[in-house]
């Protein structure tokens, strides 16, 4: 096991503090678990950075020289990071730190999985179809935009949880941010995946062309990116009809980000060009 | 889209249906769901592979609904089409109402919205009168705004300066539509006037014509390519690092270009692009057909090679050596590279012969005379080549372009127009700062929180100075 692995192992139980550290802030609603939830998650995103760098150097070490974004270990690796620096900017922003609750607990699912003896965690060379820069462009810009859908999952999930709430005096829910700014962020969060998500098929798509000569072919993997596209711009446009309230959009984020999930895992069940992405 | 027949109503009621955003959410969500299908169901295969996994009945209804080419199928397209009409309705019906607001010929600026926008800023500034301060905002202004209108409002001795920035963000989202457009195009264009297809060429040799993908005829290049070196390198692992194909493109027989060939870096010539997608072996030249009897075992060896007949011992009949797989499957058994005869005895039907090349024995089953094996096979690699022609995209590349540009205007720029107004008091003035936007409010709010706090710097340097 590279010793980058090794380093990732540790990060899961830090992303799980963080974890712990969040639920702690919101359910006694005191400032010191919600500093410390912070400040791990920013140990834990550092590490994780510091993993990524490793195993890029690592991956020259062995003579193969390459941007670790290659297999679904790496990848998992890389969207833990998207996750926690996304939300870290967004808590630095807007002061809210109950969406740090779903943050670090994707971040934490991401590295806990890819820390599974199942997924495959070597450091294996390219194959020739996989050496390209557009190939990274389309990875890391792809998973950036997943990273913020996650976010705007996590954000919704709030929404919904505060508007069920029919019996404000519990308390339970007071440090949730008001619905009006948990709509604008889950929206803003959205603009910004989209973008990302876009360009990540854009990308896909030159690098396609220039692996197969075909930008578009259909295969599993390039659907369901589209399907999920769709969906997001579904979204986008039920916001400016009037009916479309808080609480619908908040159902399609997660139904969006359900899409995500089947584009990143399920599909590997399907038939198809892609090895694992 | 006023018509004065008599049928206008229903041109009116038509065109409406296809400018609601209703409709695009449906059709959206229906591309949506309905490309799911393709993905669950492997397209374009094997019909026979159909028929197997799902029974003839289930079978015949879903190719009726062309579910294994789901994707190219008529309703689909049609899906499609609606797709592009709507978004080209929805655009003109939106420009016709827009345009003038976002080309107008004086732009307007109504002070009581300002005054009551969200986020607005105010404060005092002691010791600068309210016409010094005009003075030091209003080139500020003018240099960081635009269409900078200048105001005493008659209700009282105040100083407004309004300004405005982004106004042609708000044509970011029509770009986006737009790109849309352009994609489909790209896509048409690519469908109409181009092909897919490969090559198998072994170095060393030339080939004019290509195999068309998904049918079985071949095209002609126009041109021809010759492959003068094949090469894989492997990692110590045994995985394959890179392979390369040195190809020579001959055209009007001379050689117009040479290139090496690799995985994701194709080459262009004429409008068709020669891709690096695989590589094999071969069988080269001649091999030899031993004849063994199968009575008294002595053999009888014969030069043979792909295409050519060899006659049967004592002219008891021929044999033609038709074609050659690298991997032949007979049901289901792997009888890796083998050669594909046909037997053509003195009397009695020809039969098809299978001559595995791993296998010598092989025929020893067939009964008969002689045993037919093939051996001193020599074997060179071929590159194999994916050739396309699409003339589409440089339209569908462009559409991309547009649309991360427009996604980019759409989502993180927006049209705002800012307010100052200023209100002599009797120990210097009142300043407020307002904005408003259609679009983004907490970036307008965060705008105006900024320009308050520059001018408040600029104000207390006046007030020094006087
Ligand atoms: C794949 C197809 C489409 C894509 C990718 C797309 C993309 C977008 C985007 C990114 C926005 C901006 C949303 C926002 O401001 O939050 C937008 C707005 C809009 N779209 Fe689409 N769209 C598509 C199809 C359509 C169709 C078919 C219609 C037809 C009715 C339509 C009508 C509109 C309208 C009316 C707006 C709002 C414009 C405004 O704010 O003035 N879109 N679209």
């Amino acid at each position: 096991m590279p010793n980058s692995a090794i380093l990732i192992s540790v990060i899961t139980f830090i992303y799980g503090l963080a974890l712990v550290f969040y639920i702690g802030c919101w359910i006694f609603k005191k400032e010191l678990p919600g500093k410390l939830g912070t400040w791990t998650l920013i140990a834990a995103a550092a590490g994780n950075a510091a993993g990524f760098v490793l195993r890029w150097i690592e991956s020259h070490q062995m003579g193969y020289g390459y941007v670790p974004l290659s297999n679904i270990y790496e990848s998992l690796i890389f969207f833990a990071l998207c996750v926690a620096g996304i939300y870290l900017f967004v808590e630095f922003k807007y002061k809210v730190r109950t969406i740090g609750v779903f943050a670090s607990l994707f971040s934490f699912l991401a590295v806990a999985y890819a820390s599974l003896p199942s997924v495959e965690s070597n450091i294996e060379p390219l194959i020739p179809a996989l050496q390209s820069n557009w190939l990274i462009a389309h990875v890391i810009t792809c998973f950036i935009g997943y990273a913020a859908f996650a976010i705007a999952c996590g954000i919704s999930l709030l929404y919904l949880i505060k508007s069920a709430e029919n019996n404000p005096a519990s308390g339970v829910t007071d440090r949730i941010p008001d619905l009006d700014s948990l709509d604008d962020l889950t929206h803003q969060m959205i603009t910004f995946g989209f973008l990302f998500l876009s360009i990540g098929i854009i990308t896909g798509a030159i690098w396609a062309n220039q692996a197969w000569g075909r930008y578009w072919g259909w295969d599993p993997k390039e659907t369901w990116s589209l399907i999920t596209w769709l969906i997001y711009a579904t979204l986008l446009h039920a916001r400016l009809m009037r009916g479309w309230t808080g609480k619908r959009i908040a159902i399609l984020c997660c139904i969006g980000f359900a899409a995500v999930l089947f584009t990143y895992f399920g599909v590997n069940l399907l038939p198809g060009l892609h090895s694992y992405q | 889209m006023k018509t004065k027949n008599k049928n206008g109503t229903a041109i009116e009621r038509i065109w409406h249906f296809f400018a609601s955003v209703r409709l695009s959410v449906v059709l959206l969500l229906t591309l949506a769901a309905t490309s799911i299908i393709g993905t669950v169901i492997p397209q374009n295969a094997d019909p026979a592979a159909y028929e197997r996994k799902f029974g003839q009945p289930v079978y015949t209804v879903l190719e009726s609904l062309n579910m294994f080419d789901m994707y190219h199928s008529w309703w689909f397209r049609l899906l499609l089409c609606v797709l592009i009409v709507n978004i080209i309705v929805c655009s003109i019906q939106r420009l016709k109402s827009t345009w003038r607001i976002i080309f107008p010929k004086t732009p307007a600026y109504q002070p009581e919205r300002f005054r009551k926008s969200a986020g607005r800023v105010q404060w005092q500034a002691a010791g600068a009168s309210a016409e010094a301060l005009k003075k030091m905002f209003e080139p500020y202004m003018r240099k960081h705004f635009r269409n900078i209108k200048v105001e005493n409002p008659p209700e009282n001795q105040g100083i407004m300066i309004f300004g405005e920035k982004g106004r042609w963000t708000r044509l970011g989202v029509y770009a986006v539509h737009f790109s849309v457009l352009l994609l489909m195009l790209g896509g048409l264009i690519g469908s109409i006037f181009g092909f897919e297809g490969y090559v198998n060429i072994p170095a060393g040799e030339t080939r004019q014509a290509f195999s068309l993908k998904n049918s079985n005829q071949t095209q002609k290049f126009g041109f021809a390519i010759r492959c003068d070196d094949f090469n894989v390198s492997h990692y110590p692992s045994g995985r394959p690092k890179e392979y390369r194909s040195d190809i020579a493109i001959i055209d009007n027989g001379k050689v117009a270009v040479t290139h090496k060939l690799r995985v994701n870096a194709p080459l262009t010539y004429k409008g068709i692009t020669i891709f690096q997608s695989s590589y094999g072996k071969t069988p080269s030249g001649s091999f030899n057909v031993v004849f063994t009897d199968n009575e008294d075992g002595t053999r009888i060896t014969k030069k043979a090679a792909i295409g050519e007949t060899v006659d049967l011992p004592e002219g008891s009949g021929e044999l033609i050596i038709r074609d050659y797989s690298n991997s032949f499957s007979l049901r289901g058994h792997n009888m890796g590279p083998s050669f594909l005869g046909m037997l053509k005895p003195e009397s009695g039907q020809p039969r098809p012969l299978l001559l595995p090349v791993n296998h010598p024995s092989f025929d020893k089953m067939r009964g008969g005379q002689y045993q037919i094996s093939v051996k001193d096979v020599e074997f060179i690699q071929y590159t194999g080549l994916q050739i396309a022609r699409d003339p589409g995209v440089p339209v569908v590349y462009t559409g991309f372009i547009i649309m991360i540009a427009g996604c980019y205007v759409t989502f993180f720029m927006f049209h705002r127009k800012i307010c100052i107004e200023l209100q002599p008091e009797d120990n210097g003035a009142r300043i407020l700062v307002a904005g408003i936007s259609q679009r983004n409010r907490t970036g307008t709010k965060n705008a105006v929180k900024r320009l308050a706090q520059k001018l408040d710097r600029m104000a207390r340097q006046t007030g020094k100075i006087s």
